[in-house]
């Protein structure tokens, strides 16, 4: 009777997904390239446990524990990386994760649609624009003779070199990733935004609501939920993108590698540049992972505590 | 309604004027640095000297495009950008639209699994090195596949694009099927070109990403025959200046002239950037609809 039951329930199944064939075959090149290039890489973490071997590869090196790990305690360059890590993504977070709600409330203001358009296509503009050619256009901008230094000097100030200036390299961090990036997050909250029903701002209008009260009462909770998920998602990338190994790569030199080398560029740096072994360098990229899921994971918590949808 | 629309147009507060003076402001500081870009490529290095503040486009000189233009190396990596932007986008766009229309299909036995498994590679990975060391096993360093295959799926635009396919109408599909029609002709011939300008967008999307690329060329192209148009530029812009001193040093020779080095530098990232400023009015035209239906989530 039970065994009558299982391979009904079994066959169902197989009759379901005979009817689903050609779907499989569709997503079948997405599973492959994720198997390949991103759980293939996850696996290969298990290098962090390893002394890496250039013949053996990911499977035939030899284990050796934790030695990597107790190695990384004491690097001083490691801590330099993950300290820089930290503080530039929090500021990063700190600063470029409230602006683009600011502009998408501004920009939603407008009623009409041609001056928001001339508006986003300017401010959406340098996001289209590679790191490369930007951080060209920022040394050429900040060079001795470039227009920021022409125009300071012209008010009769010091020249200013922020690119090699340890005190200001950060800041030009945050700067210059709002200039890029300000207009393109703010997308997704003119979308929440467009969402809310016109309706709920006329009766607000009706009942006396001003524009301040009417932003408080409609607009913030019509995009709260909104916010809450981006929020997530990028604690979830605090390590990662929050530290753009893009932008920092190409802006940094020598002279603030102390307060800008992140543990992506110091991996990058020591494994091709130096050339350090690869299975210490893979324990280091594995405690930045590992820290940002566990922050995911905190973050999903704290807003789901709040009362907020969260992401999973 | 023609009345409430007058009196709306008529009326300008000083709260829009603010608004109005703020965004007009942020837009001027975001467009400057272009602007500077347009105007010191076109600079005489006479002109130049001449003004502590150059602001205003003093001088229309093409020499800077002429030195770039004639550089065998700026067309070599040009030519390599470009295939692997259209082979590239092609990929992308094949690999990346059947498996999202699959995974909107919510009945498929195994959806959430590979749902979650898609999402999860957002928050995890293995790392540089796991990753380096699989593409070496694969054979596909100092290839330029690598530029293409492994850079070219965007989880983020997979799950807009799945979301977007889940909200097509379900009687669409089904009037096809009791005509015969399978899932894959539907997909081809139905799906497809009324999805045109989304699609349109995403494949937009990854062309610029496709054009920008540098970082798969900078880990894994050492074969200069390879290198893509970013890794020009930052041979011109960042790196050393000495691809850029032989080009300003050979023009100088034939033209008896000194050649100012940043219009060089500012006209290649004029060049380089044409094609970006074509395709942007259909990217600006789409993409906030594009992220509307998509939203995040799913």
């Amino acid at each position: 009777m039970r065994s009558g039951a299982s391979v009904r329930t079994t066959k169902k199944l197989w009759d379901t997904m005979l009817q689903y064939k050609y779907f499989y075959l569709m997503v079948l090149p997405v599973i492959v390239w994720y198997a390949l290039f991103a759980y293939a890489p996850m696996y290969g973490v298990t290098l962090a446990f390893k002394t890496f071997d250039y013949n053996g590869g990911i499977l035939g090196s030899p284990w050796i524990g934790l030695e990597h790990f107790q190695k990384i305690w004491t690097d001083a360059d490691f801590h330099t990386a993950f300290k820089n890590t930290i503080v530039i993504s929090l500021m990063k977070l700190l600063i470029n994760f409230p602006m683009p709600i600011f502009l998408a409330i501004l920009l939603n203001e407008f009623s009409r649609n041609t001056a928001k358009r001339f508006f986003q296509t300017v401010l959406t503009f340098p996001h289209f624009i590679s790191w490369v050619v930007l951080a060209g256009i920022i040394t050429d901008m900040l060079s001795r003779d470039g227009v920021v230094n022409q125009f300071i000097m012209a008010l009769g100030f010091e020249s200013i070199s922020p690119l090699t200036d340890k005190e200001s390299f950060r800041p030009l961090l945050y700067i210059t990733h709002m200039w890029r990036e300000v207009g393109w997050d703010s997308i997704i909250y003119l979308a929440a935004l467009a969402g809310i029903n016109p309706e709920l701002y006329e009766a607000a209008e009706i009942d006396g609501a001003n524009r301040f009260k009417r932003l408080l009462h409609i607009a913030w909770p019509g995009i709260k939920s909104t916010v809450a998920i981006l929020l997530i998602l990028h604690v979830g990338q605090l390590l990662s993108q929050g530290a753009s190994f893009e932008q920092i790569f190409n802006l940094y030199s020598s002279p603030v590698y102390s307060v800008a080398d992140v543990v992506d560029t110091y991996i990058y740096r020591t494994s091709f540049q130096i050339g350090g072994d690869f299975g210490y360098m893979t324990a280091a990229g594995l405690i930045k992972s590992v820290i940002s899921l566990v922050l995911l994971v905190l973050a999903n918590t704290i807003v789901k505590r709040m009362g907020e949808e969260g992401l999973y | 309604m023609k009345l409430t629309h007058a009196k709306k147009r008529t009326r300008l507060s000083t709260f829009d004027i603010a608004v109005y003076i703020v965004l007009g402001l942020l837009s001027l500081i975001t467009f400057f640095p272009f602007y500077n870009v347009l105007i010191i490529s076109f600079a005489k290095f006479e002109v130049i000297s001449q003004f502590n503040l150059y602001m205003l486009p003093l001088s229309f000189d093409l020499t800077a495009y002429k030195v770039i233009l004639s550089d065998t190396k700026f067309w070599s990596s040009t030519v390599n950008t470009v295939i692997v932007t259209v082979v590239g986008v092609l990929f992308s766009m094949t690999i990346s639209v059947a498996g999202a229309y699959a995974l909107s299909k919510k009945g498929m036995p195994g959806r959430n699994a590979m749902l979650t498994l898609i999402l999860f590679t957002m928050f995890f990975n293995g790392g540089l090195i796991p990753f380096y060391l699989i593409i070496k096993s694969l054979g596909l360093v100092n290839s330029i596949l690598v530029m293409i295959i492994p850079a070219g799926l965007n989880t983020f635009y997979l799950i807009i694009m799945k979301n977007y396919f889940g909200t097509l109408p379900e009687s669409l599909e089904e009037s096809a099927k009791l005509d015969g029609a399978n899932d894959l002709y539907i997909l081809l011939k139905i799906v497809l070109p009324i999805s045109a300008p989304f699609i349109a967008t995403f494949g937009l999307f990854y062309a610029v990403e496709r054009w920008n690329e540098w970082w798969y060329a900078l880990i894994f192209i050492s074969d200069s025959a390879k290198t893509p148009l970013q890794i020009y530029l930052r041979e011109t812009l960042i790196t050393s200046n000495q691809l850029l001193n032989t080009l300003a040093q050979q023009a100088a020779d034939s033209a008896s002239s000194k050649v100012y080095t940043p219009a060089l530098q500012m006209a290649t990232i004029v060049i380089s950037s044409v094609p970006i400023l074509m395709v942007y009015p259909f990217l600006q035209k789409h993409f906030a609809k594009g992220i509307l239906v998509g939203s995040i989530k799913g």
